[in-house]
C-alpha cells in the first residue's frame, strides 16, 4: 500500500489528529510595535462589503487588510537583511516541500512562567535531547512557552518601561540549531521568534539574523503547542504565495498520531 | 443647576430647530458668530452701523458696507416674556424672555434675554450666538458676569456647555487628550469616557486619568471599524459631546518619505477615523438633540491650521487634515437638523512630540484644552487657538494664494 493510502486510511480511522496551531485573525489580536517614526505593519482590519443588504442583497463578504507579519504568521528568509540575497528566500519561491516538516516541541513553559525574559540555551536543548532524542535535520523546532494562553493582550505583549518581555532563544542556541541541527525553522507562541528583549543581544534579534541568514524560516504567534507531543508531530505551514513576500499570515496545523 | 436622572422609559422628544432662513447678507452675522465675534455692518461712506443686515446702508443708500466688530454694549429699553408661540422650537421652551436693546453704536435690536438681566432700563452686553439651527441670533447678557451665568436655561440653548454632560474623548493617550479630560472634568462634565488605542501599551498619565471620578477608560482605536461600532452600541446613546482628538501626525512631505504607508496611516486616523465615528455615533446623537438639560449637543474635531493651507514640511498630515475638514463640513450639515453643533478646532503647532523641531510659539496642550472648553461654553463653531493659528487665519482670509506661497518657501 502506498504511503499516502496508509495516511488517508489512518486519517479516516481517526488515528491522526489535527491540532490547529493558529490564532484567530481579529483586530483585537496584538500586533507588532515599532518605534512610531518607523514604518509600521498594518494590524488586521476588516470592513464589511455587504451583508445581504442594499450593498449586495444575497451575499455577505468582507475586505480585510493586514501586514505580512500579522497574527499567526510565517517568516521567509528575505524578511531579514541577512537573508536578502539567498535563493528561494521569499514566500513565492520557497520550494513547497518545505511547508511540511516534523516538529520537535521544546517545553519551556515552566521556565517562561518563572521568567518572562527566559532565554533558551544550548545546554537546555542538549538536556532535552538526552530525554527525547536528537533533533532531526530539516525539522521545525517549536518553543512551547504557553504564552498563547495569555488572553489579555497586555499580558501577552508584556510591556514595561524597558519594552517587551517575552521568552526566546539566545544567540548560541540559534547558531546551534542552524549549524549543528540543520533545522527547517524556529517557531514560538509570542509575537516574535526572538525574545522581547532581543534588541539588546549581539547581534540584535539573533533568531531572525541567523535563521533567515541560513535560509531557514520562522513561525510566530502559534497556539496549542501544549497539545503536541515532544516529538512525532508533523507541521503543515504554507504561507500565501505572495510575489517576493517576506512572510504571510497562514493557517498552521499539526498532524499528531493518536495513542 | 441640578440634573435629574433621565427616566429611561419615557419618550425622548425629537429635536426641533428655531427658524433658520437667512438672506445671504445676513449670513455675515453667522460667519462672525461662528468665530465667537459680534459683527455688524458699518457704512464706509456715512459711518452708520446697522441692524438687521441689508444690501445697502439704511441712512445713505451706500453699498460700501463692512462687517465691523462690536462691543455689544447697550441699554435694555424694554423686556417681555413670550408665553405663546406657533414655532415648534419655541413653543416647547416657553416662557421665553426677549428684550429691546439700544446699542451704543446706534441700532436698536431685539435679543434673547438672559435671566440675570434686570428689568429695564438696565445696561447689557449684546453678543451674537449661534442657535440650534446654526444661525446667528443676538443674546443680551448681564453687564457684569454673574456666577453660574452659563447655567441660564435660555443661554444653554445657544451653548454646548460641558457642565453636567457626558462626553467621549477619543484619545486619552496624548498630552492634548489628557489636558482635555482634566479641563472638561473641571468644567463640570458629568461623565467622561476616554478612549485609548493599543491597550497593551502603557502610557504616561494613565493612572492619573483613571483616578478622576468622572473618567471611564475604554479601549478605542478609530482605525478599527468593529471597535468603533461596538463602543457606539455600548455608550453611543449617552454621549452628549464627542471630542475627536485622535490624531496621527508624522512630519513628512512627499519627497522625504518613500511610499504611501505613513500618509495612509494619517488618513486612516485623521479622515477615516472621523468617518467611522460619525457613522457609528452620529445617529444616536442626532436622536438626542432635545434630550432635556443634558441633550446631545456638540461634536468637536481636532483639525489643524494646516487644513486651510498645506504646510509642506508636514505635507501629508496637512492633506489628511484638509480631508477631515471637508468631511466635518458634511457632518455639520448632517448633524444640524438635530441641533448638534460640529465644532472644528484649528490649532497651530501643538507643543508635542511631533512638532519637536518647530520653533515656538507652540500651543500648550492645556491652552488648547482651555480653548476647546471655552468654545463649547460660548457655542463657537470654529476655533483657532494660539498665536500661530490666529496669524495664519488672518493671512489666509486676506489672501489664500499669498499664504500658499509663504508656506512653501
Amino acid at each position: 500500500m502506498s504511503a499516502l493510502s496508509l495516511f488517508t486510511q489512518a486519517f479516516a480511522a481517526g488515528k491522526i489528529r489535527v491540532v490547529d496551531l493558529t490564532q484567530t485573525l481579529s483586530p483585537e489580536f496584538p500586533h507588532i510595535s515599532l518605534p512610531p517614526e518607523m514604518g509600521q505593519a498594518w494590524p488586521f482590519r476588516i470592513e464589511e462589503v455587504s451583508r445581504y443588504d442594499e450593498r449586495g442583497p444575497a451575499w455577505y463578504w468582507n475586505n480585510f487588510s493586514c501586514g505580512e507579519h500579522t497574527g499567526t504568521h510565517f517568516d521567509a528568509p528575505i524578511h531579514w537583511v541577512s537573508g536578502k540575497d539567498l535563493p528561494h528566500n521569499a514566500t513565492d519561491s520557497i520550494p513547497p516541500e518545505r511547508f511540511i516538516g516534523p516538529a520537535f516541541v521544546l517545553d519551556c513553559s515552566k521556565e517562561s512562567s518563572e521568567d518572562a525574559d527566559f532565554l533558551l540555551t544550548v545546554d537546555w536543548i542538549e538536556t532535552w535531547e538526552k530525554k527525547h532524542g536528537r533533533i532531526a535535520p530539516r525539522a521545525w523546532v517549536l518553543m512551547r512557552t504557553d504564552w498563547s494562553k495569555r488572553k489579555d493582550p497586555a499580558e501577552y505583549q508584556n510591556y514595561d518601561d524597558e519594552g517587551q518581555h517575552t521568552p526566546g532563544p539566545d544567540v548560541d542556541a540559534v547558531r546551534f540549531l542552524v549549524d549543528e541541527r540543520d533545522v527547517l525553522g524556529f517557531g514560538t507562541e509570542s509575537i516574535g521568534t526572538d525574545a522581547g528583549q532581543a534588541y539588546h543581544l549581539r547581534p540584535p534579534y539573533p533568531c531572525h539574523y541567523f535563521m533567515h541568514g541560513a535560509g531557514r524560516y520562522g513561525l510566530q504567534c502559534l497556539t496549542n503547542l501544549d497539545q503536541l507531543p515532544p516529538t512525532g508531530a508533523v507541521v503543515v505551514a504554507a504561507p500565501l504565495k505572495i510575489r517576493n513576500g517576506s512572510g504571510s499570515p497562514l493557517r498552521a496545523i499539526a498532524l499528531v498520531e493518536s495513542p | 443647576m441640578i440634573l435629574k436622572k433621565k427616566n429611561p422609559i419615557l419618550r425622548t422628544r425629537l429635536p426641533t430647530l428655531p427658524p433658520a432662513a437667512r438672506s445671504r447678507v445676513a449670513l455675515g452675522l453667522t460667519a462672525a458668530a461662528a468665530l465667537g465675534r459680534f459683527e455688524l455692518q458699518q457704512c464706509s461712506d456715512c459711518g452708520a452701523v446697522q441692524y438687521p443686515p441689508r444690501e445697502a446702508c439704511g441712512s445713505c443708500l451706500s453699498t460700501q458696507l463692512l462687517w465691523k466688530q462690536q462691543s455689544g454694549r447697550g441699554e435694555l429699553l424694554a423686556a417681555t416674556v413670550l408665553h405663546h408661540s406657533n414655532d415648534l422650537f419655541f413653543r416647547e421652551r416657553l416662557p421665553w424672555r426677549l428684550g429691546l436693546i439700544k446699542l451704543e453704536s446706534g441700532p436698536t435690536v431685539v435679543a434673547h434675554l438672559h435671566g440675570a438681566v434686570p428689568a429695564a432700563p438696565a445696561p447689557v452686553r449684546v453678543a451674537a450666538r449661534l442657535d440650534r439651527a446654526g444661525q446667528a441670533v443676538l443674546v443680551a447678557l448681564p453687564d457684569k458676569e454673574t456666577t453660574d451665568m452659563a447655567d441660564d436655561r435660555q443661554l444653554r440653548e445657544f451653548t454646548c456647555d460641558p457642565k453636567l454632560r457626558k462626553l467621549l474623548v477619543t484619545d486619552g493617550k496624548t498630552a492634548v487628550g489628557q489636558a482635555l479630560v482634566k479641563a472638561l472634568a473641571a468644567a463640570g462634565a458629568h461623565l467622561i469616557w476616554v478612549g485609548y488605542a493599543e491597550p497593551w501599551k502603557k502610557f504616561a498619565g494613565f493612572e492619573e486619568l483613571k483616578a478622576l471620578p468622572q473618567v471611564t477608560l475604554v479601549p478605542l482605536d478609530v482605525t478599527d471599524s468593529k471597535n468603533v461600532r461596538e463602543l457606539a452600541a455600548e455608550i453611543g446613546g449617552k454621549v452628549d459631546i464627542l471630542v475627536n482628538n485622535a490624531e496621527c501626525h508624522r512630519t513628512f512631505g512627499i519627497g522625504n518619505r518613500q511610499g504611501v504607508e505613513t500618509a495612509r496611516a494619517e488618513m486612516d486616523v485623521n479622515y477615516f477615523g472621523l468617518l467611522r465615528l460619525a457613522q457609528e455615533f452620529g445617529p444616536a446623537m442626532r436622536s438626542r438633540g432635545a434630550d432635556g438639560l443634558a441633550s446631545a449637543v456638540a461634536w468637536v474635531n481636532l483639525l489643524s491650521i494646516y487644513a486651510l493651507a498645506n504646510f509642506p514640511p508636514h505635507g501629508t498630515f496637512s492633506a489628511s487634515k484638509a480631508a477631515a475638514q471637508s468631511l466635518a463640513q458634511c457632518l455639520r450639515a448632517e448633524m444640524r437638523p438635530a441641533g448638534v453643533r460640529v465644532v472644528n478646532v484649528y490649532p497651530g503647532p501643538i507643543d508635542d512630540e511631533w512638532n519637536q523641531l518647530l520653533l515656538p510659539p507652540k500651543v500648550a496642550p492645556a491652552a488648547l484644552a482651555a480653548a476647546i472648553v471655552k468654545a463649547l461654553r460660548e457655542g463657537v463653531e470654529d476655533v483657532y487657538p494660539g498665536d500661530v493659528a490666529q496669524e495664519w487665519l488672518e493671512r489666509w482670509r486676506d489672501n489664500p494664494k499669498a499664504l500658499e506661497r509663504e508656506l512653501s518657501s
